[in-house]
């Protein structure tokens, strides 16, 4: 079992974990051998159980039952600096950074202890103000920042992550951001080094890079858990792969014994069906058209640059690009939900904007529909009934009123229709729309979406939070969408996804389309770079 | 080690049961306002005097009599609209802290109508002094609306500084202007009696009872309350506004236009105060007639849960406090009136700013109780 070592106990050893919230039972009697100097995958679908396990491993939650054993000794994790204490870190998803602080002050944050970690990290900003601390070249330098700072250097050199540690966290791209999670868990001394689901805001490249520095962790004896979703990663970089799968661990693997196919049969259960191949697009009448479109934020930060762009009846087009490069904000523009800055955009070849009344309701009734990039923030009212929500933005509609006024009946009925057809389980109307999971909230606002027969589709981030099971059943809704003669726009950060669903992809960066390829001619190597600001050309 | 993970889990599994309803709505309260009134028995009685004796007398000056249950109703009309101000806008999201400003406007419409429309019949006037004063009442409110949805001022900010804008200027017009000609009294002449509400004598209270017909229409304003918020579209809109601004921007919900128009329905809600005062019991526009009901129904739609059954409810016992902390005053002397104040406080404390202390508690004593049983 043991790769090298026979007789060195394992670094994480867990046994029997069990962990219930409620009726959810999120960990059932979980095992899980984790050797020292290795990366171990952990894949599973959303609400598989991978995040409550490594949750308790970090001492967010604790467990209902069960032991954990920390390099062979039993250990009790009752919060996060025990887990710390125990050298186990965890690099979030979310990153958990000060925007404002420089990457040293961060990485000191939480590390000096007591009550000198605020004298600490006021000395490291004093340090930052005065000419010449940025290049260490002052006299008398307070001990704290420049040890820190040395330790940053040595640590950097070490593993390949180099950062400017006087820059300031919100000045920072994804990558280099993430970069500083794992110094900050290193400077804290981690042995073992969690990531959930580390590339999900990387470009291919960013990623790769990613995946240099954790072999480099690995080569030197730290040991690295991984989760993540995806397939690929986990065959690219772990030693070793766990895989669970309704709170279960349903399985261990070598990686080098076991294939994508295995894996993604042992994490839903069932054999994955091949995608149907797809018909070419049978392109028909423009059906909505932006030209030159400008779009500022809320702060009036111009994030969508003369974007320009049209789109089909009967084809999808997908929009790719790392998080945060203006896609947000030019399908906000594009749903009525921002006024452009600049530009013009035609529905059904009448121009829209600039003109009067241009607003999501208004768009709504000349038959675009939308469902938003963030689910949880736009698309749905958390705190009420999926009855609800599956009149949201429909509200003014007369079929839910008797006599003037809204008829709960009325609406459940329809509701109940609605998750019957969309297949949103449970298919109880009443339930409040917060407690369902990802994939049955987007199988509502999709069904909700599509079901008034919309000329214009836009989807923002599809299946985020999506398990794979629910991926397919979304992805089929959307491509008939397509079949269907209607004109579907895809915003997603995956890739995989833009693939499978985009007949024409534009790339965005920094507000900008670097280019449009399509289909036949996009490859992950070119898209990632265009996705890193290179020219449709350039990246050829 | 396995002993402490197991010692934390018979409290998680208690814990990850969430409250019933019944629990939720009613449960809940009584208990926070049985502590409330515990604590002011234990108040009282530190003071050196006899607790029993003043939550008796606090209970009989409140619903002891006819007449007592007149001036309880009639206290309680006052907080109902209020209540119900408040309330509606908080379902928008918007806490509206100038309902007692509104409500003085209000009687400014109410008086400008009953004082100058006098020759018209009852049937007539009544109605049109009732709109008068919504009228104000909406518009006042609808200022700090505008200047909230086109300007980002901040709701809570503007409707305060318009409290003491409405104060000053109702001064103003009552002491320079509005005043009885040859009065020292700050107060209008007498309204015409054609714009008098009628009393409730007709249903058994007391004609010295200052309780009038106002309360039908507050009874009528909670109703429509509730068609307007839960059954209309209006109402949908207003929720998703109130639950989320993102929501509303991605259903195309217009906020800005939202926000004035709730504000200005809070604020005709708000001028249910002078219509029970003016029209109802004073038949006159005097100073500071509001008494800070606008302030109090702050608390008596957050003791009612934002719902209108439930601002009835809360409205009730505040008008019970009130009327009843007259009469302990009146029969316990040693008690002092100020202590009805304290009541009143620690039942917001308890209710509103602490209303979930008890939640662990009881959660877990029910999920015991149903082990159990």
């Amino acid at each position: 079992m043991q790769p090298q070592d026979g007789a060195a106990p394992p670094a994480i050893e867990l046994r029997g974990i069990d962990k219930r919230f409620g009726a959810v039972h999120a960990n059932r009697a979980v095992d899980l051998t984790v050797h020292r100097g290795t990366i171990h995958g952990i894949i599973g679908e959303n609400g598989a159980g991978k995040s409550t396990l490594m949750a308790i491993l970090h001492g967010f939650y604790q467990a209902d039952a069960g032991t954990i054993l920390v390099n062979g000794r039993a250990a009790t994790i009752r919060d996060s600096r025990d887990a710390i204490r125990l050298g186990i870190e965890m690099v979030h998803q979310h990153f958990m950074l000060v925007e404002r602080f420089t990457v040293l002050e961060n990485v000191m944050l939480g590390a000096e202890g007591g009550p000198l970690l605020a004298r600490g990290a006021a000395r490291a900003r004093a340090a930052q103000k005065r000419p010449g601390a940025a290049h260490g070249g002052t006299g008398a330098p307070p001990p704290p920042p420049a040890r820190a700072r040395a330790e940053l250097k040595r640590l950097g050199e070490a593993y390949g992550l180099s950062v400017d540690p006087d820059a300031r966290i919100d000045e920072l791209p994804v990558g280099a951001q993430q970069r500083v999670e794992i110094l900050k868990a290193l400077y804290r001394g981690a042995e073992v080094l969690i990531l959930d689901e580390p590339t999900g805001v990387l470009t291919p490249q960013e990623a790769d890079d990613l995946f240099r520095v954790l072999r480099a962790l690995r080569d030197q004896g730290r040991t690295v858990l991984l989760i993540t979703h995806k397939l690929r990663e986990i065959m690219a970089i772990t030693d070793r792969v766990s895989v669970m799968r309704a709170g279960q661990m349903v399985a261990h693997r070598e990686t080098a014994a076991t294939s994508p196919e295995e894996l993604g049969e042992l994490m839903i259960g069932r054999r994955l069906a091949a995608p149907a191949p797809r018909p070419a697009p049978q392109a028909g009448p423009v059906l909505l058209q932006a030209e030159g479109l400008s779009v500022r934020d809320a702060a009036g930060v111009e994030r969508v640059k003369q974007v320009s762009l049209s789109l089909r009846g009967g084809e999808v087009l997908g929009i790719a690009g790392v998080a945060g490069n203006g896609q947000g904000e030019l399908l906000e523009a594009l749903a009525g939900m921002r006024a452009p800055s600049a530009g013009r955009i035609f529905l059904r070849g009448q121009q829209v904007f600039p003109g009067r009344g241009f607003n999501a309701a208004a768009l709504r009734r000349q038959g675009l529909a939308h469902v938003p990039e963030d689910r949880l923030k736009s698309g749905l009212l958390r705190r009420q009934s999926a009855a609800a929500c599956a009149i949201l933005g429909h509200q003014d509609d007369p079929s839910w009123r008797r006599f003037g006024l809204l008829s709960p009946r009325a609406i459940a009925a329809h509701a109940a229709r609605l998750m019957q057809a969309y297949d949103v389980r449970p298919p109880d109307p009443a339930l409040r729309s917060g407690l369902f999971s990802g994939g049955n909230q987007q199988k509502l606002i999709l069904g909700r979406e599509i079901e008034r027969d919309p000329a214009v589709l836009l989807v923002g981030q599809p299946t985020r939070g999506v398990d794979i099971g629910g991926i397919d059943s979304i992805h089929q809704r959307i491509l008939a969408c397509r079949a269907a003669g209607k004109a579907v726009l895809v915003v997603s950060v995956e890739l995989d996804e833009i693939l499978a669903l985009a007949d024409r992809i534009v790339v965005m960066f920094d507000g900008r389309i670097m280019g449009e390829l399509t289909l036949a001619e996009a490859d992950e190597r070119r898209l990632g770079l265009m996705m890193a600001g290179m020219t449709r050309e350039e990246a050829a | 080690m396995s002993a402490p993970l197991s010692l934390s889990r018979p409290l998680a599994r208690l814990m990850a049961h969430p409250l019933p309803h019944w629990a939720e709505v009613a449960l809940l309260p009584v208990l926070n306002l049985l502590l409330a009134l515990g604590l002011t028995a234990l108040l009282v009685w530190a003071m050196g005097s006899d607790p029993v004796a003043a939550l008796a007398a606090l209970a009989v000056g409140s619903l002891g009599s006819a007449d007592a249950i007149g001036y309880t109703l009639y206290y309680a009309t006052n907080m109902a609209f209020t209540g119900l101000a408040v309330a509606v806008a908080f379902q928008g999201g918007l806490f509206n802290i100038g309902a007692e400003g509104q409500a003085y406007l209000a009687g400014l419409g109410v008086a400008l109508v009953a004082l100058n429309l006098g020759a018209l019949p009852p049937w007539l006037l009544v109605p049109l002094a009732m709109l008068g004063g919504a009228g104000f009442g909406a518009a006042w409110a609808a200022i700090p609306g505008w200047l909230q949805a086109r300007r980002g001022s901040h709701i809570v900010i503007t409707t305060i500084m318009f409290n003491f804008l409405a104060a000053s200027l109702m001064v103003y017009l009552i002491v320079n202007v509005l005043i009885a000609p040859g009065s020292m009294a700050p107060e209008t002449r007498r309204f015409p009696t054609a714009a008098d509400l009628p009393d409730l004598s007709a249903f058994g209270f007391p004609s010295s009872a200052p309780v009038n017909l106002s309360l039908g229409l507050a009874l009528l304003a909670a109703l429509a309350v509730w068609l307007l918020v839960w059954r209309s579209p209006w109402g949908y809109a207003l929720r998703a506004l109130g639950e989320s601004a993102e929501v509303a921007r991605y259903a195309g919900i217009d906020a800005g236009r939202m926000i004035v128009q709730v504000m200005a329905l809070s604020g005709a809600l708000a001028a249910g105060v002078a219509v029970n005062e003016l029209l109802g019991a004073q038949h006159k526009l005097l100073l500071a007639f509001t008494g800070g009901y606008g302030f109090t129904g702050i608390a008596v739609a957050l003791m009612g849960r934002n719902h209108p059954l439930g601002v009835l409810l809360a409205a009730l016992l505040f008008g019970a406090l009130t009327q009843g902390g007259a009469e302990l005053a009146f029969e316990v002397p040693d008690v002092p009136s100020e202590i009805v104040v304290l009541i009143q406080g620690l039942v917001i404390l308890l209710t509103g700013a602490l209303g979930n202390m008890l939640r662990r508690p009881v959660v877990v004593v029910l999920a015991l109780l149903r082990r159990g049983g």
